[in-house]
């Protein structure tokens, strides 16, 4: 097989991560930045945050896989999307960083300041990387300011952080808070119990309607603010990835509005997969557009390692990422049990 | 200052931080799993107490421990993109493969270890702790099997404007990669060591639980002493290898300035580089140095005037650095034998001035381990790939000196915070000891006395209320 297979695999593998990095994290970073609004007593605090204890580290590491891939498989454009956005990166790293910390130092101690602090530092660090890497998404999808000659290896970029705040990059970054809001609170609702899984019920059904409206936007406005249509105008086929986006997203509400809370929860992981899936579509042959100079396009081709070093990271991810998925579901199961205040109170393992 | 060196010095606080914490996870996530088993196979609580104190101890470094560690995955990209472009390649790999191969297990596994005490089988228990400790252990020897590629880049091929990896087997195989993963294991293991030791020393002192931090020091002073002399072995393997490879670190590691046969080595040594000669020399060892390096008293060094200046390494600093280290290990040796002398007495909380220097040692091998990393990365400069990339051709072109300023100011502050929390968190919780009630333990982990346990929640519940009460 030659280079361009094994380029392709790993751009499909790269939309595989970041879609898996998003279902998964997604509902972390909902439960958390909606923690305040969902939790009214410290236990339900402690609640809620060991629903997600166990797993959260674990959500995160798709994340740190895709930059890895990234860095292995498209070098350049690891190099220079890390660059480029480097102040908006920087933000989502002292983000992330506190996020893990809050968790792990929150019920340390009995005392109420230092238990509100970090419930302030759960809500703004989980809220931050939601808005971020919508805002960021959006910006590839539209392009960014950067002119790249491959062949004398002169790169050169002049935006600004200020500048990704542009309108479609903020319409995305809406989509995304809006998308993981539900998310996480269809989470907590299957994962507690009593009055706070009701809580969190009725808080998804309420932010469905305006998650539908800004998805709606979001599709329209994509036409002029960027080129992600013209490959599902070039193979109509592909166009099952938005359907099934819109559909799974109309399923949510279908079955969360009949209690059917555990379906809802599972269509709106594939709403945000698909969702992912078609930005990424829409981006192919691109990793990250330019939006001066359709030369400086970082895409799969003039942005990958060697074949050699494809072909050994083909064989790594065959190998490891199924055993990661199987050992993940495995955990999942263990920890499937709802939580409740007994489980928190008086259990010195329990965050 | 300019964007190159405010990313040194970033990447430097950012990976020293972040290496505060490595060493004490790479040991102690072992060591607990070895209390655990002890556990486990003999049924003695006193284990099972060790293994959920110094468990808790290994928990709250660990949290650091990865929130720093992203940053460092970051910061290549960020700060280093002309690097990234130019041997991502060969790099990238690496990191891709540690994060499905190492990191995933690990941060699964921890949460099995921490949330699973009342889910699943006590077996099951133990075989999580030992996977998340394994894969620590594997990360290590990924990036380090990487970091090592910079110090002696093998198996690429100079190509389409940059490095391309033409042999993968030569860098899993580079032995500069294995020398450096058991000498920074194995170091781990020794500082992993000397906090348990300290930490029960300082509860000796007090009379506090005398059986269980004896049980706890004679193990430690055990895993401290076979771990220091494996640091100085593999130390000297190392030595060995850079004189081979790259010769301008060794020589500002010795601040060896003529090229001479049969070098001796000077036990009180000053550099002067300005007047490029040492100040003070004395005390010499003849032939040592020559022995040391290429196992032969006769053997040629090469000083660091055989080398321009600009591509001389800082000889003071990686001079001090490296002086120090090996200071500090052979401190940690002679400590750790007479920890193992000491604590098999009758009278071994008697030993008050041992026991206080012990509390108070706990830094040093902390101390040893950045001297370490400041001579391995200090000494390797100009370089960011040895003999093939320059750090100053590195770093990124689309950034700022203000956003690099900035930056470094943010990590300062944020590190500065983070770092003093989790210390005060260690040390509270060090200082409190293990849980006094064991009947607490076997309310909450009843079932795990019993040799089969249940599997489904529902039994579970059943067993731990009969067990609890009993
Ligand atoms: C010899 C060991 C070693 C070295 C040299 C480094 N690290 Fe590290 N790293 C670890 C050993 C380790 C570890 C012991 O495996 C940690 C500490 C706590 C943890 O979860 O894993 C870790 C955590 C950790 C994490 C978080 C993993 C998670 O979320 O679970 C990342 C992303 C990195 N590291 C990345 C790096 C990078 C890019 C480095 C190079 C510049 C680096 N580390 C140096
Ligand atoms: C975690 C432990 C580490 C510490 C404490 C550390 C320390 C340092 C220090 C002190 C420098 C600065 C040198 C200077 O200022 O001139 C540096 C540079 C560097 N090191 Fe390390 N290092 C660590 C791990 C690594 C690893 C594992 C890698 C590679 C995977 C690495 C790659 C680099 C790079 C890319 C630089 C670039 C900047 C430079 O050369 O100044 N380091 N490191
Ligand atoms: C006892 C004698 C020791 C000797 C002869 C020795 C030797 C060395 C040498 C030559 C290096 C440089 C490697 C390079 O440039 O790539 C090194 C690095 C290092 N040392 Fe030591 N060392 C000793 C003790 C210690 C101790 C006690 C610790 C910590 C507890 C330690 C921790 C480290 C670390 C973390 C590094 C950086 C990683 C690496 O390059 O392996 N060393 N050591």
């Amino acid at each position: 097989m030659d280079l361009s297979v094994f380029q392709i695999i790993w751009f499909v593998l790269w939309g595989v991560l970041w879609a898996v990095y998003f279902m998964l994290d997604g509902f972390v970073l909902g439960t958390g930045f909606l923690s305040g609004l969902l939790a009214k007593t410290d236990t339900e605090k402690r609640v809620l945050i060991n629903t997600v204890g166990p797993v959260w580290d674990g959500n995160e590491v798709w994340l740190i896989t895709a930059g890895g891939a990234t860095f292995a498989a498209f070098p350049t454009t690891y190099a220079l999307m890390f660059s480029n956005l480097y102040s908006a990166l920087l933000l989502l790293l002292f983000a992330m960083i506190v996020r893990g910390v809050s968790f792990e130092f929150r019920s340390k101690l009995d005392s109420p300041a230092w238990r509100g602090g970090w419930d302030m530092a759960i809500i703004v660090s989980s809220f931050l990387p939601a808005l971020l890497f919508g805002v960021a998404f959006g910006n590839i999808f539209k392009g960014i300011p950067m002119k790249n000659d491959f062949a004398t290896l002169n790169f050169s970029y002049d935006g600004t952080l200020i500048g990704l705040l542009n309108p479609y990059g903020l319409l995305t970054g809406v989509l995304f808070v809006l998308l993981f809001a539900v998310h996480g609170s269809l989470y907590a609702a299957i994962k507690t119990t009593g009055e706070l899984s009701t809580r969190a019920a009725g808080l998804a059904n309420r932010l469905w309607l305006p998650l539908l409206a800004v998805a709606v936007a979001f599709l329209g406005y994509t036409y002029p603010a960027t080129r992600l249509y013209d490959n599902f105008l070039k193979a109509p086929v592909l166009l099952i990835i938005p359907i099934i986006a819109v559909v799974s997203l109309l399923l949510v509400k279908v079955f969360a509005a009949k209690g059917a809370l555990h379906n809802s929860f599972l269509f709106s992981c594939l709403t945000i997969v698909f969702v992912v899936f078609t930005g990424v579509t829409g981006l192919f042959p691109n990793l990250i557009p330019s939006n001066i100079d359709p030369a400086s396009n970082l895409t799969i081709f003039n942005s990958s390692s060697s074949l050699l070093t494809l072909q050994i990271m083909t064989v790594v991810a065959l190998i490891f990422v199924p055993t990661v998925i199987a050992y993940k579901i495995w955990v999942y199961r263990i920890f499937r049990a709802r939580i409740s205040g007994e489980d928190v109170i008086g259990n010195p393992e329990a965050y | 200052m300019n964007v190159v060196t405010l990313s040194q010095l970033q990447f430097a606080a950012t990976g020293m931080f972040h290496w505060i914490f490595v060493p004490l996870t790479l040991g102690l996530s072992i060591m607990t799993a070895w209390m655990e088993t002890k556990y486990v196979t003999t049924g003695d609580e006193t284990w099972l107490r060790m293994t959920k104190f110094w468990g808790k101890l290994f928990l709250i470094n660990f949290a650091l421990g990865v929130v720093t560690g992203i940053t460092m995955e970051f910061q290549f990209g960020m700060n280093w993109s002309e690097y990234s472009r130019y041997v991502g390649d060969i790099f990238g790999a690496p990191l891709a493969i540690e994060a499905t191969l190492a990191f995933f297990l690990e941060s699964v596994f921890i949460g099995v270890w921490i949330f699973g005490w009342k889910k699943i089988s006590r077996k099951a228990h133990m075989i999580s702790i030992w996977l998340a400790a394994g894969a620590t252990n594997v990360s290590a020897l990924i990036i380090l099997l990487a970091n090592a590629w910079m110090q002696k880049p093998v198996g690429y091929v100079l190509r389409n404007n940059r490095a391309e990896m033409n042999d993968f087997l030569a860098v899993l195989t580079n032995p500069y990669g294995w020398i450096k993963f058991t000498h920074t294991l194995l170091s781990g293991y020794a500082l992993a060591a000397f906090v348990v030791m300290g930490v029960s020393a300082w509860h000796l002192l007090r009379k506090n639980e005398s059986a269980f931090f004896k049980r706890s020091f004679r193990l430690a002073a055990v895993w401290g002493f076979v771990a220091s002399i494996g640091v100085a072995v593999t130390g000297d393997f190392h030595a060995v290898e850079i004189a081979r490879t790259q010769p301008s670190k060794f020589a500002a590691m010795e601040s060896q300035w003529e090229t001479k046969r049969g070098v001796g080595m000077n036990l009180l040594l000053l550099p002067d580089v300005a007047r490029e000669c040492n100040s003070i020399e004395q005390l010499c060892v003849p032939n040592a140095l020559s022995f040391l390096a290429f196992k032969d008293p006769n053997a040629e060094i090469k000083g660091l005037k055989e080398f321009p200046k600009e591509l001389r390494p800082p000889v003071t600093a990686t001079f001090i650095s490296f002086r120090l280290m090996v200071g500090l290990g052979t401190f940690m040796i002679l400590a750790s034998l007479a920890g193992i002398i000491l604590s098999r007495r009758q009278n071994f909380e008697e030993q008050r001035w041992f026991l206080k220097l012990m509390a108070i040692a706990i830094p040093a091998p902390y101390l040893a381990e950045q001297f370490g990393w400041l001579v391995a990365e200090l000494g390797r400069q100009p370089w960011i790939v040895y003999g093939v990339l320059k750090t100053a051709d590195a770093v990124s072109k689309s950034i700022s000196t203000t956003q690099v300023a900035l930056s470094l100011l943010g990590f300062t502050v944020l590190y500065g915070l983070l770092g003093a929390i989790d210390i005060f968190l260690l040390v509270k919780h060090a200082k409190k000891g293990p849980d006094k009630d064991l009947s607490a333990i076997i309310n909450v982990q009843g079932y795990l006395v019993t040799p089969d346990a249940p599997q489904t929640d529902k039994d579970m519940a059943g067993i731990i209320n009969v067990q609890g009460r009993a």
